[in-house]
């Protein structure tokens, strides 16, 4: 993470005037009032983020790069200048290395299908950690049992901390690419990923960095991390769903061949052959997500205008808050770092008697959405040897009160299995 | 204050007293010797995993034992199915996992087959709470695939 001049934010970090942009969280569950604490799923949209969407819908729609008439033209400018939101949201040197898919899941399965088919080998690994998302494991472990390669984990001790002295001789000189989660989904972990490009680099190895927990809560400077390549989703940081990101250094992406193939990617087609269309188009095929890249846009700006060094922050001390009222409850057990300020805005809990889902059945009656299960990371829920957990993550608009809520809320459900 | 205030109340409908004591205290859980079927099934979603180990003797059950882990609605639902299955004939076992089916489903059982059931009607309260009628449902759909398979 570093300091940067755009994570500083123009507008006052108020709570009550970003919640009153939200218009679902004047919505009652079960006649009471919501409190949302799934952010690590997808988080609420502004009204900022929902307007963007209606107002292309109504002033602009047309198809991009196609056209000479003002609405095409207006609809390629508001995507372009999208991308280049995004490009200085992440400090990306050029906004062509930013190319839109649908969601991390895309992003990751993109650099699957073309840089690593093209160059991982048999013999060769890609080291990932114990704690990544399915959408950061199953890829690589398909690619590898089709070449014949490697998958090799990145252990972490009990608290979910990266284990160094391991890390340096699982990354060799066999290893091509090292892919690991910026920030854990279940553990709230932050891995050193500046570290670990590092120890890639050294092996002459590439580094991708799953994002999709990272971005959307604190400053992410691609080039201070030394990363290769980033995903993430506009979904989990106050835009809609069905658009995602990935940025790439611009020398590889020159390198790979295309993902998909057809309209808008090529810059020319004869009847016996194609010639590929420059960055970023190469890799985006046919009519792109323009409305979604519009609200992306308008998701980035409203984040900027907060700051993210102040959204970290606030994540940071609501998370702190947390993690001391859910330890105070005697029956509770936290998964991942014990010390808050070694995590990020998700507590991931089991507790002693009561299944997660009968938990999450009995928040959901008192207005309170966590999620339970494994949190689609099977293998790192079933290492700390339970089968399913509960998990509550917070956003911009969480508050102390929400998260008494939930302690309440936990109390209520110990009360009412053990009358 | 318990329920009230905070809407608990609402999930009695779930959580029946009949069922929190299966749940607490499940029922034929000891090992069968020798089971004729013997398997595991899971909800990879949630988790939640049993063992189910039956002795067919010409087409009855002359012992059962569930036993695994799970949310209180799929262990209450796994001890009242061994308890109804002990001594039935698997034909009558069948028609019981058809007729639980269908009550969770939130289509209509005869009076005889609500005789039939008797505390596992209780579980028709998950129809209110769509998410759950796959933990009611996992040890009776695995229970029976594992009878097909051995009648086959
Ligand atoms: C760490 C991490 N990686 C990847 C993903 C996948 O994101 P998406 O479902 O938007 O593709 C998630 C989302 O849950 C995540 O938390």
């Amino acid at each position: 993470m570093s300091e940067s001049t755009l994570s500083a934010g123009t507008r006052v970090f108020d709570p009550d005037a970003i919640r009153a942009d939200f218009p679902i969280l004047q919505r009652k569950i079960h006649g009471q009032e919501l409190v949302y604490l799934d952010n690590a799923a997808t988080t609420q949209k502004p009204k900022q983020v929902i307007k963007s969407l209606t107002d292309y819908y109504e002033q602009t729609n047309a198809n991009v790069h196609r056209g000479v008439h003002t609405l095409s033209m207006e609809a390629t400018n508001g995507y372009e200048v999208a991308r280049t939101k995004v490009a200085k949201f992440i400090n990306a040197p050029r906004s062509e290395e930013v190319i839109w898919t649908r969601n991390t899941s895309e992003s990751l399965n993109l650099v699957a299908a073309t840089w690593a088919e093209a160059n991982i080998s048999e013999g060769d690994n890609i080291v990932i950690t114990a704690m990544e998302h399915h959408s950061n494991i199953v890829p690589w472990q398909q690619l590898a049992f089709k070449k014949g390669a490697e998958i090799r984990y990145l252990s972490h001790n009990d608290d979910g901390v990266i284990n160094f002295v391991d890390a340096s001789s699982v990354i060799d000189s066999r290893t091509k690419l090292v892919s690991v989660t910026h920030m854990s989904n279940v553990l709230g972990t932050i891995n050193p990923v500046a570290k670990l490009a590092e120890l890639a680099h050294d092996v002459g190895a590439v580094i991708l960095v799953d994002a999709a927990q990272s971005v959307p809560h604190m400053p992410v400077d691609v080039q201070a991390i030394d990363a290769d390549f980033l995903a993430f989703s506009a979904h989990k940081m106050l835009g809609p769903t069905g658009i995602g990101v990935l940025w790439g250094r611009l020398d590889l992406l020159e390198e790979m061949p295309p993902y998909m193939f057809g309209g808008d990617m090529i810059l020319e087609v004869t009847y016996e052959g194609a010639k590929w269309n420059d960055l970023p188009y190469k890799f985006e095929a046919g009519t792109p997500n323009i409305a979604d890249a519009f609200a992306t846009g308008a998701a980035v700006d409203y984040l900027s205008d907060l700051g993210m060094e102040n959204v970290w922050q606030h994540e940071q001390e609501l998370t702190a808050y947390a993690m001391e009222q859910i330890l105070s409850l005697d029956n509770v057990k936290v998964l991942g770092p014990q010390d808050s300020s070694q995590r990020g805005g998700v507590i991931s809990f089991v507790h002693d008697t009561i299944h997660p889902h009968d938990l999450g059945t009995a928040l959901d009656q008192q207005g309170i959405a966590i999620r339970t299960g494994h949190h689609c990371a099977m293998p790192l829920v079933r290492s700390y040897d339970v089968v399913a957990a509960a998990r509550a993550s917070f956003y911009i608009y969480n508050t102390r009160s929400e998260v008494d809520a939930l302690v309440n809320g936990i109390s209520e459900t110990e009360g009412y299995f053990n009358r | 204050m318990m329920g009230g205030m905070s809407g608990l109340n609402e999930m009695d409908e779930l959580y029946e007293a009949i069922i929190l004591d299966h749940y607490r205290s499940p029922r034929n859980t000891a090992a069968v010797e020798n089971p004729d079927i013997d398997l595991e099934v899971n909800n990879p979603f949630c988790g939640d995993e049993f063992h189910i180990q039956l002795k067919v003797d010409d087409c009855s059950i002359s012992g059962v034992s569930i036993t695994g882990r799970g949310c209180a609605i799929s262990q209450a639902s796994a001890s009242l199915l061994a308890e109804l299955v002990d001594g039935k004939s698997t034909e009558e076992v069948q028609a019981a996992v058809d007729c639980v089916r269908r009550l969770l489903k939130g289509e209509e059982i005869s009076n005889e087959e609500a005789d039939i059931l008797g505390d596992i009607e209780a579980l028709g309260g998950v129809r209110k709470f769509p998410v759950r009628i796959k933990c009611a449902l996992l040890s009776w759909v695995g229970l029976d695939d594992g009878l097909k398979e051995h009648l086959a």
